[in-house]
């Protein structure tokens, strides 16, 4: 039997079982890592996973079972389960549910791939890290480590609307990062970014990214971090680079846009928002450079897709429009109880997980200045860049974050290095504050967002370019 | 899918190779409400196998939810055959039997989503009309680790959990419980619980933010033990130097006490089939032992305590059920002390920003009270604090233990903690509500 013939055997059942809408994703997934500290591969991780995840509804409640068995026997107990599922959320029911109607497709789509990531030899990927890792050693780290991670996922699609989608998507990252120990504390420098740089790509990116050529600077800036001064208290102007800028995204305004938490169905877990869908098209949320869109297209980007896991089409639209708030993250249920009529963002993190509303690519539209200008014409302020740590209360407003590296701004010009930069501030007061964008947008990639219960790993998209904001609260300790 | 077979093809595919292979079965079930109804509900049943194998001073190792044990045999072949040299191997454990078993109640493993759906339905309607929301999770897991050094492992263990929180005028109240047993999960007393909370959470106050003397209760010291478990007790960053754990040296309050116990709701043996015992991580204040694997042991040279996390041990082994042994007091007794402090619930979106010196930033979450002369006064808005977890647990820091052991879920099956309400002398909260 295809894997389109199990998706639809599993539907049946569920229909059979009292359903009036089920949909089934049969999924496929190969993951490879490796790893390298001080000049040594640890292990090599190489994973295959495939199975079947049925979604049911029944009157207004929804029902998920999932199950390793790809065969037409599994497939069907598969379906009822999920529908029996279903009958017992009624126990406990909730208002009428629809879904908002979408287009029926039957299509394929497949991300853009130049190298072969999981196709290119281990040993080939085993000296780059290897090599990585000890450049920062030589260079003074206390502890050097690199590596990459590969998804290359086939789904198939079918729901009882009639779908049958099928994609191919692979995902490549890679990253380096030096730590030095000294005086008590721990000092972190990494390129791109602590988590590496991820997107919808094959080992092209990681080409791209040039690790050798970085890993001395990484190592030299721990190192020089552990004797830095210690970033000044106070409020005072505050200069951002990308990658900071991608997870101030992601966490103030991606996860903030979110339809289910906007609804209340995040909120024991990952929270609720500060947003209130009656202002929905009128809310400031930011200055006039804010223009922040929803594009699953970006190709190349982590978040990108050909349909979202609901068959959904890739939508382009704007979360934020200079500075007004004009869009959301939604999926065709919470979009029909908010009475929006599009949905889009709903992702699976793997065939036993219950596809939610999720970040696709959420980011930046670029700005009229460039980093240089930006700093040229900051008289005092810190500049700071790749984020450390992160923190944000549960309705997303309420934030502080680390960098792993700062300097002071003075006269226009970059001066001393600071250490332990941290920065905190409330959403709409902050982005409010942005006064300089730059145009030099990356697409960040995100591969560790967690959400859900049981708990999910997204993989998102953020452009991102560095911005300025005024009077932000800095150097915040224990 | 049987071990023995497993480790038969394998050891016949790779001659010679040092080969440990784990079966593992997941039926795993979480009903999940908000807004007062059962919007997610979800079961999945997995079987992984995986496979860790050394040859020729190469290592590999390979996960599959499939059962193709020929495609498996030539893929790890495959990655050893080009796979970096691994210098550090620590070899494979030696055949132990388990210390001891898990709880395994058979009316947990058979657990239905109609029985899950009745706790979340009592909690609801015990709280009387407020909007209610979190979750109820049921677990069976078993296992089987063969190994060629002569190990051989098989058990299993079961797992619930309950998270949920009432809400009302823009506060939150929670009750949570781990267990072995979804029979421990009393809906009705979590939700009548939550309901008489939240209603105490009208009309809070902001206070300036500084430093206050706190009595943080389970749900919050839970976060403590977590912090700890990763970044300090954790074998690798011990041997990095990004621990602050020092074995033998009073790092701790004397009245701290915290053990690691995998009998509560554990799995009694780790992916490299270690068996687990209860091992005392802190003695009345004294640091005395670090969580290794095989790797972060060898480096140690000390044995491993049964803590790798398997294809997850990129980030280092760690203890897994962290519990603070209890003292003798009620938080009654502990608020009935404090002169001027807060009364924490629970802590939200906690982050490292030092491993080195396990300083965190977080906020307070589901209950927030000013207690003036011994009596709690008024609710408090939330607070953001930025503080040094072991600084606050200090010699001298510690004012009371609470006798109450409230175990607390983790976001994955088997994962849990056993914290106990502290009172502490100070608390650095730096910054309000409105930032």
């Amino acid at each position: 039997m295809t894997y389109f013939g199990l998706a639809e055997t599993a539907i049946s059942a569920a229909l059979d079982a009292g359903a009036r809408y089920a949909d089934a994703r049969v999924m496929h997934r190969r993951y490879e890592s490796m790893n390298a500290r001080n000049g040594e591969v640890e292990e090599l991780a190489s994973d295959e996973s495939a199975g079947l995840g049925v979604r049911a509804l029944v009157g207004s409640s929804w029902g998920f079972f999932a199950v390793p068995t790809l065969s037409e026997a599994g497939a069907r107990q598969a379906g009822t389960r999920a529908a029996e599922i279903a009958k017992a959320s009624a126990r406990v029911p909730g208002p009428a549910l629809d879904l908002i109607p979408t287009q029926v497709n039957t299509a394929s789509w497949q991300s853009d791939c130049v190298i072969d990531p999981i196709g290119v030899a281990l040993s080939e990927k085993g000296d780059l890290l290897t090599h990585a890792s000890k450049l920062i050693l030589e260079h003074g780290a206390t502890l050097a480590e690199a590596q990459y991670q590969i998804w290359d996922t086939t789904k198939w699609f079918a729901s009882s609307e009639g779908h049958r989608i099928d994609q191919h998507i692979r995902e490549t990252g890679a990253g380096i990062t030096a730590t030095s120990i000294g005086n008590g504390e721990s000092q972190r420098r990494s390129y791109p970014a602590a988590r590496g740089q991820y997107g919808t790509r094959g080992w092209e990116l990681v080409h791209d990214l040039d690790l050798l050529a970085h890993a001395p600077r990484v190592a030299e800036e721990s190192r020089a971090l552990l004797t830095a001064p210690l970033c000044p208290s106070g409020e005072t102007t505050l200069i951002l680079g990308g990658e900071q800028m991608c997870l101030q995204i992601h966490e103030s305004v991606g996860h903030a846009i979110e339809l289910d938490r906007i609804l209340g169905w995040e909120a024991a877990f990952a929270g609720t928002s500060w947003l209130d869908l009656n202002q929905l098209g009128s809310l400031k949320y930011g200055s006039e450079l804010m223009n922040i869109i929803i594009d699953p297209a970006i190709p190349g980007a982590l978040g990108s897709f050909g349909f979202d896991d609901e068959g959904t089409p890739a939508q382009r639209r704007y979360a934020v429009q200079n500075g007004i708030w004009k869009g959301v993250l939604a999926g065709r249920d919470s979009a029909a109880r908010a009475g929006l009529d599009y949905g889009g963002s709903v992702r699976s993190d793997g065939w036993a997980r219950l596809p939610m509303v999720r970040m696709t690519n959420v980011g930046l539209e670029p700005g009229p200045h460039t980093l240089e200008e930006i700093i040229a014409s900051t008289d005092d302020g810190v500049f700071m860049e790749n984020n450390r740590s992160w923190s944000i209360d549960d309705k997303r407003l309420n934030f502080q974050f680390g960098c792993e590296i700062g300097y002071e701004v003075k006269n226009g010009k970059l001066g001393r290095m600071v250490r332990n930069p941290t920065y905190t501030g409330i959403g709409p007061k902050f982005w409010s504050s942005m006064d300089m964008l730059s145009s030099e947008i990356i697409n960040w990639g995100t591969p560790n967002c967690g959400k859900g219960q049981p708990s999910q790993t997204g993989h998102t998209g953020h452009p991102a370019a560095p911005a300025r904001f005024q009077n932000v609260r800095v150097g915040v300790r224990s | 899918m049987n071990a023995d077979q497993v480790l038969q093809a394998m050891a016949k595919a790779l001659p010679g190779a040092d080969v440990e292979v784990r079966v593992e079965y997941r039926d795993s079930a979480l009903t999940r409400f908000a807004n007062s109804f059962i919007h997610q509900n979800v079961a999945e049943q997995t079987t992984t196998l995986g496979v860790r194998a050394n040859h020729a001073g190469r290592t590999v190792s390979v996960t599959t939810t499939t059962v193709d044990l020929e495609s498996l045999a030539e893929r790890t072949k495959a990655a050893l055959a080009v796979a970096p040299l691994d210098p550090a191997w620590p070899g494979l454990t030696a055949p132990s039997p388990l210390v001891a078993e898990s709880v395994v109640d058979d009316a947990t493993a058979n657990a239905t989503p109609d029985e899950r759906a009745s706790i979340v339905r009592d909690f609801v309607e015990a709280a009387k009309g407020l909007e209610t929301a979190g979750y109820c999770r049921s677990a069976h897991w078993t296992g089987s680790y063969r190994s060629t050094a002569g190990q051989s492992l098989d058990a299993a263990a079961t797992d619930a959990a309950f998270d949920g929180i009432a809400r009302l005028n823009g506060a939150d109240a929670v009750a949570r419980r781990a267990s072995a047993r979804l029979s421990d999960v009393d809906g009705t007393a979590m939700g009548e619980r939550v309901a008489a909370s939240v209603r105490s959470l009208a009309d809070p106050v902001e206070l300036e933010p500084g430093r206050y003397e706190v009595v943080l209760m389970p749900e919050a010291t839970a976060d403590i033990l977590h912090a700890l478990a990763m970044y300090s007790f954790n074998g690798r960053f011990f041997a990095d130097g990004r621990s602050f754990a020092e074995p033998g040296a009073t790092q701790f309050d004397s009245s701290i006490s915290i053990v690691d116990d995998p009998f509560f709701a554990g799995r009694p043996y780790d992916p490299e089939g270690t068996p687990r015992t209860r091992l005392t991580l802190v003695d009345k204040g004294v640091t005395k032992a670090i969580a290794h694997d095989r790797r972060t042991a060898a480096q140690a040279g000390v044995a491993s305590t049964g803590h790798s996390l398997g294809e997850e041990g990129v980030f280092g082994p760690m203890p897994l059920n962290p519990a603070f042994l209890p003292g003798t007091g009620s938080v009654d007794d502990m608020v009935a002390n404090v002169e001027r402090g807060l009364l924490v619930t629970d802590f939200w979106y906690t982050r490292v920003l030092d491993p080195k010196t396990l300083v965190i930033t977080g906020l307070t979450r589901n209950g927030v009270w000013l207690i003036e002369n011994g009596k709690v006064v008024r609710a408090v808005r939330n607070l953001r604090f930025t503080q040094g977890y072991a600084q606050a647990l200090a010699p001298g820091q510690v004012l009371a233990v609470g006798s109450e052991v409230v175990p607390q879920p983790n976001r994955r099956d088997l994962v849990n903690s056993a914290p106990v309400a502290l009172r502490l002398a100070s608390w650095n909260f730096t910054g309000g509500a409105s930032g």
